[in-house]
């Protein structure tokens, strides 16, 4: 019989599972696949992706959701790229800006959610409307930048273990670590997990609901713009039509993660090797030249539903006696 | 209130003109209110001519334009009742126009290849139907399984190409009939027959039972993982329907962009018309308001010469102020 | 050291609690009892804070509190342990205990520990709340109130989903609280329970306390009828009790039973007769009946239908055989809220026939509304809108036009006024004599002796005997309802 305590951690183990699969396929069968820069790459090229993810996170487990992260970091790059670029403001508190409109975003949308009661579905939809089209209206063609400071960042390459990553990886891989420490250390981070597991319940124990919900979304605002600036570092242009499509990647991967889209159950490393099984695929897919891209999508949706399948059949295992699942 | 197809129009009218607070109170009123209002602003909206041998004028690009949408809001409609949601829909519009077009230039007769397109359209919706009903898998993440691999699957039926044909036939999907818009007249036919089938049957009503309480629901006896499947199924051949029409009017199947983001439109469509999230009654005269509102939005700000980039601005604003006048009915609905 | 004074609690229309006084000694086990609408819920509500007293105060240890959140009630050192134990069950045992503090995992895991151990508990306290059983669960909650120091603690029926080694545990635990110097106050309606652990007891009926007294003082047979309130005088016949030739039951139940919900039962219903289920709230008389509708499912025994054994899991299943349900909660296992009228009373003809054929309703409706006197009467209106009583008629009317041989009415006269109770009185008497089987239950047990042919008595989640309605049985039903039965 397999141990209670493996059991209940099944989902993130096959995640795990996947990622070193994924890796070693990858390794046996192309030439240059174990070079280490391959492997960074997967942080660079993703950094957006996993920003953005770990602040889903935080809503999905408050049992909530977020459609709206991508068109903020869409944003976020046609914003400052509009004031850097066209109207010639200094970078540092453009950025700074960014990031205060994009959380303030956040922190509107959790108001909305927590006070009127409606569904952070419909809520997050406009908020995906207003900033995509925002975004399309300040340029609808892409607005590249010529700026001393960014260039700076853009190249500056960080030394890790002997290996160099990008600013914006060493932004989400902080993220992830900052996460985890919120997620477990702190009241804020153990409120989340409360809310998502049964809000009334919460509630009666005189926890803040109020202030964890609208946090949540405050956080996945601020973790959407800090990706946008991400893609600003990546790509030193602002384009209306980045992130387009991220909020949905961003979900496939939280569920591979392991943490339930009911909430309450779940946690930000499981998230990064979300991240890890979508960049090999990914990878994967580049390397064989051959594959086209086309199949990376159906690659992850066969994923998604295989994972739903095995929390489904975990929830069904392991349900109380005469609980309905 | 009474539903409104299930009474004439003339006596709702008359009782409303006699009763106007309920009419203000009536779910409709705001959403018709803001048809009218968008309408208005739409210069030259009531400018009809005859070109071609067809109508020809802003309404009519409204309705042809806008028939896509109708559909997909239809089919979503029902599954929204179900307490459920469909986010696969612009995957499986563009299988469908894969399907059928790849067909069509591999020589398959048209009428074959129509058929196959949306006998297949509503597998998916079974299959999606499956998930939710049988395998008891929450509707957001199972339809969003076939959102993310379905765009793939239509990619790699076309092999990422965009395929051309030239089909008299396929071509009169978006073309004119009897002077008017063929798509509009399907989506007519569409719209009254799921008028006539879920209020001339019982399945309207045993649909909302399901979504407004399903406990009480199994209590009396119905069976809701059938009922369920079929709206999905349903909203899987509306889809399907659309992605012909939708591919019919370039006379390709452009797997990257057929039918994107159309499931986000969808959804508020309904919600709009008065249709609630959590599922329950629901209004078909509502949803199509809330699509003509959607498609007015888009074709008023392109006739206006405002950038159309604006369009989803305005669309969010929309959002935002249908919302706020809806919320003390949210509230109610859900205590 | 905590009591209540002169307290009083009105809502629009009713009188929910008239002048009460209460108190608990610390170290002391105080029952509250009384039937539904008694009052018992309201007064907890005041005390922790839900709703405010319009009259009287309350004081602990001589100070005035003046509590108006749950919070605050907590602070003051009074905890409430709900039957739905509101906890999360996606937290680790420790957590729950703790969440609220400070995070200090292994702080937390051992202060756990020793914290359940004081209490006899020896649980992995980093396993999932949600792996564990609800008694345990309720345990855990127990032990959260008591983290934060409180003297008062109020358990709200913490035994209704409990089995006998399970209370055990419970018992065991409020035994060491007691010694603690807690005062408990203990809201149930199981009798042997209350007798067993109880000190003292106060009856509360229509709001107001119509008795303390310690337990040791009260013998059971007075409890009940304090509780039930009235002597069973003369009541007025309304058919001949007492049939001679019944033929064939049309419905036997054999050893059916659920888990620790009801113990396995036998139970006979006979065509065109009122079958009344007598007992006290929480005896286990709509459990009964769900398992007779297929709303939940046995895990033991077998039911017959004319003599030849029938699968009743579902609800479908019993509507095929013709057997209606009216339930106890109707909003929420009852009606569609925003479905109007017409359509809730169709609803059931419409399942039975399916999607595909649309009920004719030629009339029916508007026939039924009348003959039920539903107010008001337009069946276009949304049932939400109707009052409590008319909601109970729809329903009611629901059933009806399905033509059941057995219909199951669990308290169909609650919350309703006189004149309309008895006009459902009639009506049952009126079916039952045109060959209806009624299943009749109600917590008025001068209703259900007026109106059965046959009485199935329960007590304590167990159907203790199914008698035939005589004069005698009205000074003897007490006693049954009370007494200690050999349990199966």
């Amino acid at each position: 019989m397999i141990p209670v305590n493996l059991l209940r951690r099944l989902p993130i183990i096959v995640t795990a599972s996947l990622v070193v699969l994924l890796y070693l396929a990858g390794n046996s069968r192309y030439y240059g696949f174990n070079d280490p820069q391959v492997l960074l790459n997967l942080f660079i090229d993703n950094a957006f992706l996993l920003l953005v993810a770990v602040g889903m996170t935080f809503v999905i487990l408050t049992g909530g959701i977020d459609l709206s992260v991508g068109a903020v970091a869409g944003f976020t790059t046609m914003f400052c790229a509009w004031l850097i670029a066209l109207h010639g403001w200094p970078a540092p508190p453009v950025m700074l800006l960014a990031l205060v409109v994009g959380t303030t975003g956040g922190f509107l949308m959790g108001c909305a959610i927590h006070y009127l009661g409606l569904q952070p579905f419909i809520v997050t939809l406009a908020g995906l409307f207003l900033f995509r089209g925002l975004a399309f209206v300040l340029s609808t063609d892409s607005v590249s930048i010529q700026n001393d400071f960014l260039t700076n960042i853009a190249q500056t390459r960080i030394p890790i273990l002997g290996y160099r990553l990008s600013v914006g990886a060493v932004l989400a891989l902080a993220a992830v670590a900052v996460a985890a420490v919120v997620l477990r250390y702190t009241r804020f981070g153990r409120n989340v997990y409360a809310v998502g597991g049964n809000e009334q319940s919460a509630l009666l124990m005189g926890l803040p609901v109020a202030r964890t919900k609208i946090g949540v979304y405050t956080l996945s605002g601020f973790t959407a713009s800090l990706a946008g600036l991400a893609y600003l570092f990546y790509t030193q242009s602002g384009d209306a039509v980045i992130g387009i499509g991220l909020e949905l990647d961003a979900i496939a991967v939280v569920v591979i993660g392991g943490t339930l889209l009911t909430g309450g159950t779940g946690n930000v490393l499981g998230t990064l090797l979300g991240v890890l099984v979508l960049g090999l695929v990914k990878t994967i897919i580049s390397f064989e030249g051959t594959l086209s891209s086309w199949w990376t999508k159906i690659f992850v949706g066969s994923l998604l539903l295989a994972f739903i399948l095995l929390q489904r059949f975990i929830r069904f295992r392991f349900r109380a006696p005469g609980e309905v699942v | 209130m009474t539903k409104m197809l299930e009474r004439k129009p003339a006596t709702v009218l008359k009782e409303a003109v006699a009763n106007r607070r309920a009419l203000i109170r009536h779910r409709l009123f705001w959403p018709v209110v803001a048809l009218v209002v968008l309408l208005a602003t739409t210069p030259g909206i009531y400018r009809i001519g005859i070109r071609g041998g067809h109508l020809y004028g802003s309404i009519i690009d409204i309705l042809l334009y806008g028939s896509p949408l109708l559909l997909v809001a239809l089919g979503m409609t029902l599954v929204i009742a179900t307490g459920g949601i469909d986010l696969s829909v612009g995957a499986v519009i563009a299988i469908a126009g894969a399907v059928a077009c790849t067909q069509i230039a591999s020589g398959i007769p048209f009428v074959v290849a129509v058929t196959t397109a949306l006998v297949i359209a509503i597998v998916l919706g079974l299959w999606n139907g499956t998930l939710v009903a049988l395998l008891g898998i929450q509707p957001i993440v199972a339809t969003l399984i076939l959102m993310v691999a379905g765009r793939g699957i239509a990619q790699l039926i076309t092999s990422g190409q965009i395929v051309t044909i030239n089909s008299e036939a396929y071509k009169f999907i978006s073309g004119f009939w009897l002077g008017l818009p063929f798509s509009i007249i399907v989506v007519a036919i569409v719209i009254a027959a799921t008028a006539s089938v879920t209020r001339g049957t019982a399945l309207g009503l045993l649909i909302e039972s399901v979504g407004g309480n399903a406990e009480a629901s199994r209590l009396v006896g119905i069976r809701a993982r059938q009922l369920k499947i079929m709206a999905y199924a349903f909203c899987g051949l509306c889809a399907g329907i659309a992605g012909l029409m939708i591919s019919s009017n370039i006379s390709a199947a452009d797997s990257n962009n057929a039918g994107l983001w159309i499931e986000l439109d969808a959804i508020l469509a309904v919600v709009i018309g008065g249709t609630s999230l959590l599922g329950g009654r629901f209004s078909l005269a509502g949803t199509v308001i809330g699509a003509l509102i959607i498609q007015t939005l888009t074709t008023t700000i392109y006739t206006l010469g405002v950038p159309p980039q604006t369009t989803l601005v305005v669309k969010a604003l929309v959002v935002i102020a249908v919302f706020l006048l809806q919320a003390p009915r949210w509230r109610e609905a859900r205590s | 050291m905590l009591r209540m004074t002169g307290v009083s609690k009105e809502f629009p229309g009713v009188r929910a609690l008239s002048d009460v006084d209460f108190e608990v000694l610390p170290g002391e086990v105080h029952a509250l009892l009384g039937e539904n609408g008694a009052g018992k819920s309201t007064l907890i509500k005041v005390l922790t804070g839900v709703y405010r007293a319009d009259a009287g105060e309350v004081t602990l240890d001589g100070q005035a509190l003046h509590i108006t959140s749950p919070t605050q009630a907590r602070e003051a050192g009074i905890s409430t342990v709900y039957q739905e134990v509101n906890l999360c069950p996606n937290l680790s045992v420790a957590e729950n205990i703790f969440i609220g503090s400070p995070v200090r995992w292994k702080k937390m895991r051992g202060e756990a520990k020793i914290l359940l151990r004081r209490f006899g508990l020896n649980l992995d306290v980093q396993a999932p709340l949600g792996e564990y059983p609800l008694a345990i669960q309720q345990l855990v909650a127990i032990v959260r109130a008591m983290r934060v120091k409180a003297r008062v603690l109020i358990l709200d029926e913490p035994t209704s989903s409990l089995d006998r080694g399970e209370v055990e545990r419970l018992f065991t635990l409020m035994r060491r609280l007691k010694q603690e110097g807690v005062a408990i106050v203990f809201v149930s309606h199981f009798l042997d329970q209350i007798y067993e652990i109880c000190d003292r007891m106060t009856v509360l009926r229509n709001g107001t306390v119509v008795g303390t007294h310690p337990v040791a003082s009260l013998p059971r047979g007075d409890l009940v009828r304090l509780m039930i309130g009235k002597e069973l005088g003369a009541l007025a016949e309304l058919t001949e009790h007492i049939r001679e030739a019944r033929g064939e039951p049309l419905l036997q139940a054999q050893a059916l039973g659920r888990g620790s919900a009801i113990a396995p039962f036998d139970l006979e219903i006979h065509p065109g007769e009122v079958t009344g289920l007598a007992g006290l709230l929480g005896s286990g008389r709509t459990e009964v009946a769900r398992l007779l509708f297929g709303a939940d499912t046995p895990d033991a025994g077998r039911v017959l239908i004319d003599g030849v054994a029938r699968s009743l899991r579902t609800p479908k299943a019993a509507i095929a055989n013709a057997i209606a349900f009216c339930p106890e909660n109707r909003r929420a296992e009852g009606l569609i809220p925003e479905l109007t009228v017409r359509e809730n009373i169709l609803l059931a003809v419409q399942a039975a026939r399916g999607w595909s054929r649309r009920v004719t309703a030629n009339g029916i409706v508007e026939r039924v509304i009348g003959e039920l006197d539903i107010r008001p009467s337009n069946p276009d209106l949304p049932a939400r809108d109707l009052s409590g009583g008319n909601q109970q008629k729809v329903l009611l009317a629901r059933w009806l036009i399905t033509h059941p041989r057995l219909l199951i009415l669990d308290e169909p006269t609650r919350g309703i006024d006189v004149g309309a109770k008895a006009e459902i009185q009639k009506l049952v008497v009126g079916l039952s004599e045109e060959g209806m089987s009624v299943l009749f239950i109600s917590a008025e047990l001068d209703e259900v002796l007026r109106l059965s042919h046959t009485i199935g008595v329960l007590r304590d989640r167990h159907l203790v005997a199914q008698v035939p309605n005589t004069p005698e049985l009205k000074t003897e039903i007490t006693e049954m309802i009370a007494s200690g039965a050999a349990k199966s």
